[in-house]
């Protein structure tokens, strides 16, 4: 909503995609477009396919059917290609999933270093940075038992940031997190967002949803339901089936529809 | 004569040769053995159909067979088919395909024990599967197998004492030849066996620190 995505060119599209295990459905033709800048949050009740959509997009799920498009070039069925494509989108996990060996440093310089053969002196100096930028410089030598779970998460955002993606994905990135700890990651991300990265976040935070993105997709049982600014999603959805969940979920944390 | 010159005049010499061939065999099997151990546990874990049902017959086998039977084979019935081993080429070839057989299956359980995310973040980063596991996984997971590896290292350097039956004259060979000649069963083997509790304090002391020194908080620490 702060921000002016009019006119700007999509980066990713996400056409019909269709993933089931055995015989369960979990998405069912979902499509999309994310343009340049833009932050879309992804809601919905669990086990709806929010996570199995952000893995069908760098491809750490093959989707059934559908394609996904990164700046123009087709990005699934090309699996001898995908080192290439996940580069350029980062990814955020809910549980961290830093590299437990590897310092904060490290966990950021290793990407740079094996995958874009980045020399160690210049791939250090650029994960300094990026450490920097998510505020946990002092704690570059730390390994990921010492650190807390926001601290992580902002290791883990530090070290999508570093590989320099033109789209980054994240998952649930304060599910796992003390309460306490939730709003240095949001701060984080929107930072991000206000300095113009292109994020799809899946999210329960109602509030941060509101503030950050330019829109909302409500996702359930693997098909989009509603769709639109979260000023239309909060005050009038479309669906019935939208405004409980909205309801339920700013009940569950507390937030109302008024505070902003 | 005497106890203390018997064992240092008559006893300690070819013992101390024993020893040498003792030392030589377990210092190629130990390294070897673990490298083998690493490389079967990874096909097994990562490796397409193929590589993983070999890896699993390959276990299967020198598991589920005698090291002796395996040594026999080596030595005696490789010549039927035109290889000619040393004994002691045989012997340690034996060696490190047994030990890789036990080494893979601790091995095993330390690549599984990690956590599938890290994986999936290695790749979401734009790692190969080979550079996800040559940087992320092996190098927790190697960690994590010290403590089971070290039961077969230890193993290793007491069943290196097979050796003798494919007419290598190591440490528990060259002690049974002074033992039969002199009739001091007692005293022979008592000394050998010390030796081997000499080595063994030796390699656990080594392998603890290394453990240490390989630790990170969170791994082992």
């Amino acid at each position: 909503m702060s921000k002016i995505t009019e006119g700007a060119k999509v980066v990713l599209r996400v056409e019909n995609i269709c993933k089931c295990f055995n015989t369960n459905e979990i998405l069912r033709g979902i499509s999309f477009e994310i343009k340049k800048g833009e932050t879309k949050v992804v809601i919905g009740p669990s086990g709806s396919g929010k996570s199995t959509l952000l893995r069908c997009i760098n491809q750490l799920t093959v989707p059934d059917k559908g394609s996904i498009w990164l700046e123009g070039e087709e990005v699934t069925h090309h699996m001898k290609d995908i080192s290439r494509f996940r580069q350029k989108m980062g990814m955020v996990f809910q549980d961290f999933n830093l590299f437990d060996h590897l310092n904060a440093l490290q966990n950021v310089t290793i990407g740079l270093i094996k995958v874009k053969k980045m020399d160690k002196k210049e791939a250090e100096a650029k994960a300094m940075e990026e450490l920097k930028r998510v505020g946990l410089e002092k704690q570059a030598c730390l390994y990921p038992a010492q650190l807390s779970g926001g601290q992580k998460q902002r290791v883990s955002i530090a070290r999508a940031l570093a590989m320099d993606p033109t789209v980054i994905l994240f998952d649930e990135p304060t599910s796992a997190l003390d309460p306490e700890l939730i709003g240095e990651v949001l701060e984080v991300i929107k930072d991000l967002a206000e300095g113009g990265m292109t994020m799809i976040v899946v999210t329960h935070e109602m509030g941060f949803a509101r503030s950050v993105a330019s829109e909302i997709i409500f996702i359930e049982e693997g098909i989009v339901i509603d769709q639109g600014t979260p000023h239309k999603l909060f005050t009038n959805p479309e669906h019935e089936r939208t405004k409980r969940f909205i309801h339920k979920i700013a009940e569950l944390y507390g937030e109302t529809e008024n505070n902003q | 004569m005497n106890t203390i010159d018997f064992i240092s005049k008559i006893l300690w010499p070819p013992l101390w040769e024993g020893l040498g061939v003792t030392l030589r065999l377990i210092v190629l099997a130990i390294p070897l053995g673990y490298i083998g151990g690493v490389l079967i546990a990874s096909g097994r874990v990562y490796g397409n159909k193929l590589i993983s049902s070999f890896c699993a017959i390959y276990t299967l086998f020198f598991r589920g067979t005698p090291l002796l039977v395996q040594l026999f084979i080596l030595y005696f019935a490789l010549p039927s088919i035109n290889i000619y081993l040393s004994p002691f080429v045989a012997a340690v070839t034996g060696f490190i395909l047994c030990s890789a057989a036990y080494h893979s299956e601790y091995i095993r359980g330390a690549l599984q024990s990690i956590k599938i995310g890290q994986m999936m973040a290695a790749e979401a980063i734009g790692m190969t599967k080979l550079q996800a596991v040559l940087s992320i996984i092996l190098p927790q997971a190697l960690r994590r197998s010290i403590p089971g590896c070290s039961n077969e290292i230890i193993y290793l350097v007491k069943y290196s004492s097979l050796a003798y039956m494919v007419a290598v004259i190591e440490l528990t060979g060259a002690g049974k030849i002074i033992a039969a000649r002199y009739f001091e069963y007692t005293l022979v083997f008592s000394v050998v066996g010390a030796i081997y509790l000499f080595m063994v304090s030796v390699v656990t002391l080594a392998l603890h620190n290394l453990e240490k020194k390989l630790a990170i908080p969170g791994i082992g620490r």
